[in-house]
């Protein structure tokens, strides 16, 4: 008998052992098919533990006391950060910071990186596919430096229109950002593609890894992306657990984010020197617990392996794609395949709400997303106000595409 | 859950919207949205003495906002500015008939909410006129 270790694919069986609140069940007896992992993961025990262990044996604050206790905060803080490095393949821990989430770490780099080094006239480019958390930073990082933006856009079919990039990169921009995978669409862009593009004009590169380094296995040196962002909260990690991954060499030139406690050198009354990175970016007492707890996560997922985890979720999107094209009226949106997109699926289902849709499906236990995704200009790119989104993670099963499916055909005759 | 709460007036109301449209011109026009979900809503109001004479509600939304501010329409028609100003949410809830889930309470009480700021405003902009 295989070993979990050389099967292609997950045991699943096993895997939702793992994850105590997928045994909720509803007053109908109807077990929750949880179809939300692209907004929050649920956590496996292994994590849950790791939270309270901390609390429980080695709570101190990092960082500060010479006694035994804090010596343990810190080695277990520093070894999930070496974890984190190993994780997306980071030359080192040091270029890992410890952030509350993706959010975070974009605006860390649009305060930092961005007024150190954008002037007024510069360009910026992002993208119409951006969740409003790759969107908004940057507006205001234009607003402040008199920079212009402009948004590389998205083809019917929810692509980035690379041929649009290329026309933008004419301009020299100062910095491109674009998510890897879209959080709405679930369309997988060709990262390394778009990073060499942009460099091949001086821009520098801030990946949006939200929904890509749960899902896929990511190797920042070979994405050469300069800047990577990402949150433990959608990989089975804490909710306040998050990472900026930058290039050293760019890290080591940028100011502070926030001024306080643990990223200085020497404080004077009237100025102070800074820390080394990555201690300069986490001023103030980081979410110690919560750091520790994304490393048992990544211990987590690096056991079952990310190419698995990729594989069962593609092979789960392709029967859900299939089985979602017979629903009556459902009309789906971005690619129409499985290979380049990630268990992220946007629909329409007829004249439906989408919050009607994820209404009826929640009276079957079934939780997906409704509404705009943080993804207003997408939406309205589409010619959508909102979509129904489900998104599917390690621990979804083809039993949950069937009871998608059946709770989406209750939808219909409801409003039929 | 969904049964209870997709009743047939609900649905009705959906499928068959009263009052549906705009006014132009009108006495006054209101619109406002529900960031959280994209809901947009429009409600126009047409006002003879202290009476609303004639109201119409454009815009989108999901089944309950629509199926509640259709109710609320012919609920307002015909009333006193008093009586609309009176109007409460509870009113508007007991009229839907449903159990409206806190997440839902924005869709189903947000044409209220655009129809009371219309009927404020008119007062603010000097309803001794009307």
């Amino acid at each position: 008998m295989l070993t979990q270790m050389n099967q292609r694919t997950l045991d699943t069986a096993a895997i939702r052992g793992d994850f105590p609140i997928l045994d909720d069940h509803n007053e109908r007896g109807q077990r929750l098919v949880f179809l939300d992992s692209a907004a929050s993961s649920q956590k496996p025990t292994a994590v849950i533990e790791a939270l309270s262990d901390f609390y429980r044996t080695s709570n101190a604050n990092i960082h500060r006391g010479v006694y035994g206790l804090s010596e343990r905060a810190t080695a277990l803080y520093e070894q999930a950060r070496a974890l984190v490095a190993d994780f997306i393949n980071a030359d080192s821990p040091s270029a890992c910071i410890f952030v509350r989430n993706t959010t975070e770490a974009i605006n860390l780099v649009a305060a930092t990186w961005g007024r150190r080094h954008v002037r007024a006239g510069d360009l910026i480019v992002a993208t119409v596919m951006d969740h409003h958390s790759n969107l908004v930073p940057w507006q205001l990082l234009a607003e402040e430096t008199g920079a212009d933006l402009a948004h590389v856009r998205v083809t019917g079919d929810g692509r980035l229109d690379l041929d649009h990039l290329d026309e933008l990169l004419r301009r020299e921009p100062k910095l491109v950002a674009f998510p890897h995978v879209s959080n709405s669409l679930g369309t997988i862009n060709d990262a390394a593609t778009i990073v060499r593009r942009a460099h091949a004009v001086g821009a520098i590169v801030v990946v949006d890894g939200a929904q890509s380094v749960p899902h896929l296995p990511t190797d920042v040196r070979a994405l050469d992306a300069d800047f990577l962002a990402f949150s433990g909260h959608k990989m089975v990690g804490p909710m306040g657990s998050g990472v900026l991954y930058g290039k050293r060499e760019l890290l080591e030139a940028m100011p502070p984010y926030m001024g306080g406690g643990g990223m200085i050198r020497r404080v004077e009354l009237g100025k102070a020197t800074w820390a080394d990175i990555p201690n300069r970016f986490e001023a103030g007492t980081p979410a110690v617990a919560d750091a520790i707890g994304l490393g048992a996560a990544i211990e987590y997922l690096s056991a079952l392996g990310m190419e698995r985890v990729r594989e069962h979720e593609r092979e789960l999107t392709e029967v859900a794609l299939d089985r979602l094209r017979e629903v009556p009226g459902l009309r789906l949106l971005g690619p129409t395949t499985a290979e380049d997109r990630a268990g992220v699926i946007s629909f329409e289902l007829g004249e439906i709400h989408p919050h009607d849709v994820a209404a009826i499906l929640d009276g079957e236990n079934v939780a997906v997303r409704a509404g705009h995704h943080c993804c207003q200009p997408l939406m309205r790119e589409l010619g959508v106000v909102a979509t129904t989104r489900a998104s599917f993670y390690l621990y979804n099963t083809l039993d949950d595409v069937d009871r998608l499916v059946a709770a989406l055909e209750k939808a219909n005759k409801i409003f039929h | 859950m969904a049964e209870s709460l997709y009743r047939e007036n609900i649905l009705d109301h959906n499928r068959y919207p009263r009052n549906k449209g705009t006014l132009v011109p009108a006495d006054f026009s209101y619109e406002d949205t529900n960031p959280l979900c994209g809901d947009e809503i429009r409600i126009d109001l047409r006002v003879l003495g202290e009476r609303v004479t004639e109201i119409r509600f454009s815009g989108h939304g999901c089944a309950i906002s629509q199926a509640a501010v259709s109710m609320l329409t012919e609920m307002v028609e015909g009333q006193t500015l008093d009586v609309v100003k009176a109007l409460t949410k509870d009113d508007l809830l007991e009229e839907l008939g449903v159990p409206i889930s806190p997440a839902r309470l924005k869709c189903a009480l947000l044409g209220l909410k655009v129809l009371k700021a219309g009927v404020y405003g008119i007062d603010h902009e000097g309803a001794g006129e009307l």
